[in-house]
């Protein structure tokens, strides 16, 4: 029989109001069990005997199995968790503690590692633990913990190693024209989005890219990201590879078909009769402007303008009358603005009456085309520039051929043309570069297809230079190998478009010796 | 020298039992080897009293007493109070007191010179004690616990205190006893003093579970080993022929 415990409080109000306090010094008992001085505690008794009393790591778990897969440095963590963890990382420690079933009612303070070797396939980790043992007194102890590492593929890597390339769903990416512009511009919006980081494989086909992606749903993604950037049209088809008629379990690989609008920026299209009577009579000779997930097209000759989206145009989904390849290359020899500036779309056009010579035929003859032309805020006397030329053309478009009576201009100009200026920097690098895919390339074509690769590469790398929206959605990275010759920045001014430094990011050095030599192109 | 015993299985010896210099209560009930305990150290000098206070055992903890006096709560009934008169020598007064705090033995710890109390017993009580008992009383706690009775035990040649009693407290009680004082425990660490310890000036009685740390510290301080009841009488008629000579 214990007295009825009243506890009076010493109010520590007296310590804050300014009074006096006794000062109070703790002196020292005996312990009770070997006699040596001691501070008072609940237990009155010293450490060593109150842990010879009692061991409150008794019970608890000093051996546990941790699962631990060879190939990915992973750990299991139940019932099905596989989490990436380095040796002696805090991730690792996270896991190892979360595997101890109970701790007895014991609290966890501390815990570390203690280093072993790491293939001896034992992890220690030393835990500190808190328990209130004999009246109130509270014992920290620490102890030893040893986990087994047992070794199991995780699933992942279980599917890997039974069959490396198993992919499940595969994108197929095609666009049926003559170049490959639109994969290099697709190529660095998908760096960009870090749209393909889940494919397992990446393949250059003719007139496209396939995409491989190991489930279903990131192709779904994939597939989505590209329709909100281009003009496509997908269709999607399964394959049954396996089931299990018991558990009801169907394995399938997916295809999905995805096709880019083969009209491209620069081209010029003779609309068909409908659908440019459904752009409230545009045309019917247009060109087009831009392609983002819409097409965007212009009448040069009265610089009406529209979009078509994705939708609208595969309803009809007409071809290009004349394709960039066929541009033609003119000297301009007068210029005469007939409106004033006029926003089409984002950028400005004026139109303007021009006079212009096939560059073939200048000093040769005296053909000379009096047309009317969207770019007279750029051109002046002198200056080249590309376009369409529809009186040496010989066209059998079914579209225009609907056309009755209809009165072609006998060029069509596209754009201004710095040929002749780039002729002096040619196979000077750029101070800029661009990453690339990590891409399977089919070399087995021959070294024509791989010149003619190149050769649009750099066309579509000038593009870049001169059309400051085109870059509107790229990360161009600093070229470090690039020095600028005082040559070239005293002669070549401001002439020929470029991409201004301030553009440039700054590539990560990590990466360097990787990307070095494959990652990276000029 | 102290001695370790049980009470039905119960180390606090403290509760059942109440020893003074001049009689011993015990709690009826018990085995014949507790009081045979008791019997054997003491019946020859001072009366071993069974009884039983209120109808309750824990004696130790309802009464308060010396060798002039014991106090006993309003609980007692008339029988137990008429048994204590007849059964204790004639010159210890027995005296109810009608406090409201009725365990007397957890609110008040003497020897046979002064009093510690529990600082909100009456003024009455307070009065009652230093007539009864003879002793100068102060109103004390012990490391902070009001009930002084419970926490400390002192005969008139030392003391033993809560182990939490900070120095300065402890200069203060010894100063205010005049017996030396120490910090400590008894049954393996309890804090609770007088429940595992009675004591008067030349024997201890103390639960079994208490150790032989606490032994050695409970007979060093209450001065066991050389305190013979005999001693005390001798010392006692040295100054009673000093007066008459």
């Amino acid at each position: 029989m214990e007295p009825p415990a009243i506890s009076c409080r010493r109010l520590d109000m007296s310590q804050d109001a300014g009074m006096f306090v006794v000062p109070q010094t703790i002196g020292s008992v005996l312990c009770c069990k070997c006699g040596v001085p001691m501070v008072p505690n609940a237990a009155n008794m010293c450490v060593t005997c109150l842990r010879s009393e009692v061991d409150i790591t008794e019970g608890l778990q000093k051996k546990v199995d941790l699962k631990h897969c060879p190939e990915c440095d992973c750990y299991l963590q139940p019932p099905k968790t596989w989490i990436k963890a380095q040796l002696e990382s805090k991730e690792l420690l996270t896991i190892c503690v979360k595997r101890l079933k109970n701790l007895n009612g014991a609290r966890l303070i501390h815990a570390e590692f203690i280093w072993t070797e790491p293939h001896s396939k034992r992890i220690k980790v030393k835990l500190t633990v808190q328990k209130e043992v004999l009246n109130g007194a509270i014992l920290e102890q620490s102890y030893v913990v040893e986990y087994h590492q047992q070794d199991q593929m995780c699933e992942s890597c279980t599917r890997v190693a039974a069959n490396p390339d198993q992919w499940v769903a595969a994108v197929q990416l095609r666009q049926h024209v003559s170049h490959r512009r639109t994969f290099f511009f697709l190529e660095q919006l998908i760096l960009k989005h870090d749209a393909a980081t889940r494919a397992i494989k990446i393949k250059q086909m003719d007139q496209g890219i396939d995409f491989f992606f190991g489930n279903r749903s990131h192709a779904v993604k994939f597939v989505e990201f590209v329709g909100k950037v281009a003009p496509v049209r997908s269709r999607h088809d399964k394959q049954l590879v396996s089931h299990d008629a018991k558990s009801n379990n169907y394995n399938y690989k997916y295809t999905f078909s995805v096709e880019i609008s083969p009209i491209c920026r620069e081209d010029l299209i003779c609309l068909p009769p409908k659908v440019a009577v459904s752009l409230g009579n545009l045309g019917p000779l247009v060109i087009c402007t831009k392609v983002t997930n819409s097409i965007a097209l212009l009448d040069p000759i009265t610089l009406r303008h529209c979009f078509l989206d994705a939708d609208q145009y595969w309803r009809s989904s007409f071809k290009s009358l004349l394709t960039s390849r066929q541009l033609v290359e003119y000297i301009v020899l007068d210029v005469e603005p007939v409106s004033s500036e006029v926003n089409v779309g984002g950028s400005k056009c004026v139109l303007a009456d021009a006079q212009v010579a096939r560059l073939s035929d200048f000093g040769k003859n005296d053909t000379i085309f009096s047309i009317r032309t969207h770019l007279g805020h750029l051109l002046n006397p002198g200056d080249y520039a590309l376009g369409y030329d529809l009186y040496g053309a010989n066209n059998n478009d079914i579209e225009l051929d609907k056309y009755k009576g209809l009165v072609l201009p006998e060029t069509i100009l596209i754009k201004k043309s710095y040929e002749e200026k780039r002729q002096r920097k040619r196979g000077k690098p750029r101070p800029w570069k661009l990453k690339s895919l990590d891409m399977e390339v089919d070399n087995s074509r021959g070294r024509g297809d791989q010149d003619k690769t190149n050769n649009e590469y750099e066309e579509f790398l000038r593009d870049l230079e001169e059309n400051p929206e085109l870059r509107f959605n790229m990360s161009l990275y600093r070229n470090r190998d690039y020095q600028p010759s005082e040559m070239a920045s005293v002669t070549d001014g401001g002439d020929v478009p470029s991409v201004p430094l301030e553009e440039l990011l700054a590539d990560l050095d990590l990466s360097d010796e990787e990307m070095g030599d494959d990652g990276m192109r000029e | 020298m102290a001695t370790r015993l049980m009470f039905e299985n119960s180390c606090d010896v403290g509760v059942f039992s109440k020893v003074t210099n001049a009689y011993c209560l015990v709690a009826i009930g018990g085995s014949e080897s507790f009081y045979s305990t008791f019997e054997t150290e003491l019946a020859d000098v001072i009366p071993v009293v069974k009884t039983s206070i209120g109808g309750t055992r824990i004696i130790g903890r309802l009464c308060a007493g010396n060798k002039k006096g014991l106090l006993l709560p309003h609980t007692t009934t008339d029988q137990e109070l008429q048994h204590l008169r007849n059964s204790l020598p004639d010159q210890v007064v027995v005296q109810r007191i009608e406090e409201r705090l009725s365990a007397l033995g957890n609110c008040i710890a003497c020897n046979d010179h002064v009093a510690l109390s529990h600082t909100d017993l009456d003024k009455e009580t307070e009065e009652m004690i230093a007539d009864v008992l003879g002793v100068e009383v102060f109103r004390q706690t012990i490391a902070g616990n009001i009930l002084v009775g419970s926490y400390c035990t002192f005969s008139n040649r030392g003391g033993l205190v809560h182990p939490h009693t900070s120095i300065e407290d402890l200069d203060e009680l010894s100063t205010l006893l005049q017996v030396p004082l120490v910090a400590g425990t008894v049954n393996r660490g309890s804090e609770v003093i007088a429940a595992g310890l009675t004591v008067n000036d030349w024997t201890a009685f103390c639960g079994s579970d208490t150790t032989a740390t606490e032994l050695s510290v409970i007979e060093s301080v209450f001065k066991l080993r050389e305190a013979q009841p005999s001693a005390i009488v001798d010392e006692m008629r040295k100054s009673l022929i000093d007066t008459y000579v």
